[in-house]
């Protein structure tokens, strides 16, 4: 395979990066981990959520934890598709909506 | 789509299947090996806890060639176990208090000799599992079948990959998810699955891909809203399984280049909990030909019963086989990993 910045290998070694700070990844793990328990949402709801949001940051180490993870979780094709969309949608429109400021300012430098 | 066996393919070999797992790549070959793990938890060698569950693999005939089989099942298959080795089986279940008699295959409505057996079995007073691809259940031989069960009190457990069209299709062949929602609404008309009738009817999930299952809790709810959503069909639970890395299944991870990464998923996800309740340790598992072996997959990689223990059915000693140390390879991780996976399901 031809050398890039990003290595599927990597992931496994996420927890690694305790070693140059340990308290403050542990601190981070910890949360991490009590974020994706079962709470007010469900597991699978957080795991929907999380690749969506992968998505949107466009981590290709999140997309596959998380593509795997909701597979896992009994999330159909389907969903996984349209939590994308979300994202998409989240993200396309969050540019759009500041072509209002852009108008705005069409506006205020106008004849 | 035909049988490894048929084709000649030498994944066929079971040899060459517990090579492949030992040593396909350099990196599969310094996996830590099962055995070791289990001295690491004071289980080696493994022993049985008594046998409770007598499963009988009536034969390797299909009507169906699902991409996962770990049998190499299919319709080319024409091993089916004769009535005198069914006869044998009565004579050792006859003597034992073993109360669950586990029938599977293949199709298992497939052997000839079906109805008498189940008949037999049911005169003993044992409890019957049947463990039915569905599809079978649709083709005139069979469709009395399901009011044949009911009447002996059989329970049905029964292969749906996934409550989606999409998944079940892909791994078991195009229209096997309507021909299995139609049999599930016909078994749910006579009675199966549904409250205080005494029918007792499972499903059995196992993902379609080289990844593990969930929390069967979760699938079995997602299961019980979609198809009574989608279909009207009730059941009663659903057991998760993990692919085991044999026959057909390890050919798609091989194929697919998924190998190594399954294996070293299975192995980190190690249980010690699930190592305890492995089923081989409350199963016997009798192929079609007489022979006996700890489990189904064992048998697949034709491993029989060791250690002193019988290997034949006409050599049946309970006592021995209750004290027998299980044959272990490599495949035994699909049994260990994270809730574990048992024909019943989850094992934690
Ligand atoms: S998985 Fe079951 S239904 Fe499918 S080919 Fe094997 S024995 Fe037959
Ligand atoms: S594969 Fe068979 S022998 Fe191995 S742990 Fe599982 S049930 Fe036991």
């Amino acid at each position: 395979m031809d050398k890039t910045y990003y290595n599927p290998e990597d992931l496994k070694k996420f927890g690694n990066v305790s070693d140059f700070q340990e308290k403050l990844g542990k601190k981070f793990f910890d949360y991490y981990g009590a974020v994706f328990e079962e709470g007010a949402l469900t597991a699978r709801e957080k795991s929907l959520i999380a690749l969506a949001v992968a998505h949107a940051v466009q981590c290709p180490y999140c997309i596959d934890a998380y593509t795997e993870d909701t597979l896992e979780k009994g999330c159909s094709e389907e969903q996984m598709m349209e939590a994308v969309h979300v994202a998409t949608a989240i993200r396309g429109g969050a540019s759009l909506v500041h072509g209002v400021q852009m108008m705005n300012k069409v506006d205020k430098l106008s004849m | 789509m035909k049988s490894l066996i048929a084709q000649s393919h030498s994944l066929s070999d079971p040899a060459v299947q517990l090579d492949v797992i030992n040593n396909h790549t350099e990196k599969i070959k310094s996996f830590d090996k099962f055995e070791d793990k289990l001295e690491n938890i004071g289980l080696h060698p493994l022993k049985p806890t008594g046998i409770e569950i007598f499963q009988i693999n009536v034969g390797y005939m299909c009507n169906m060639t699902c991409k996962h089989c770990h049998v190499d099942a299919g319709p080319d298959r024409k091993e089916i176990m004769t009535k005198e080795t069914l006869q044998q089986c009565l004579g050792a279940l006859k003597d034992s208090d073993i109360d669950t008699v586990d029938l599977t295959g293949g199709a298992p409505e497939m052997n000839p000799h079906f109805r008498w057996f189940v008949d037999e079995v049911s005169k003993l007073g044992k409890h019957i599992i049947v463990r039915s691809n569905l599809t079978i259940l649709d083709t005139r031989k069979f469709e009395d079948l399901p009011k044949f069960m009911a009447d002996r009190g059989v329970e049905i457990t029964c292969s749906l990959p996934f409550y989606s069209k999409r998944r079940t299709d892909i791994q078991r062949g195009e229209g096997t998810y309507d021909k299995s929602m139609k049999v599930l609404k016909l078994l749910n008309e006579i009675g199966y699955g549904k409250e205080d009738s005494g029918l007792m009817l499972n499903l059995v999930y196992n993902p379609v891909g080289a990844f593990l299952p969930g929390d069967q809790e979760s699938l079995k709810q997602q299961y019980k809203e979609r198809l009574w959503k989608d279909h009207g069909i009730v059941f009663n639970d659903l057991f998760t399984i993990t692919n085991l890395p044999i026959s057909r299944y390890l050919n798609f991870l091989v194929e697919s280049d998924n190998l190594e990464e399954y294996m070293e998923k299975l192995i980190t996800s190690f249980n010690p909990s699930a190592a305890m309740g492995v089923m081989c340790r409350n199963t016997i598992s009798i192929g079609w030909d007489g022979s006996l072996y700890d489990c189904d997959f064992n048998q697949m990689l034709k491993m029989k019963t060791n250690h002193g223990a019988p290997d034949h059915i006409k050599d049946w000693d309970l006592e021995k086989l209750n004290n027998r140390e299980i044959v272990t390879d490599q495949h035994c991780f699909g049994c260990t990993a994270g809730a574990g996976s048992s024909c019943g399901g989850a094992v934690t």
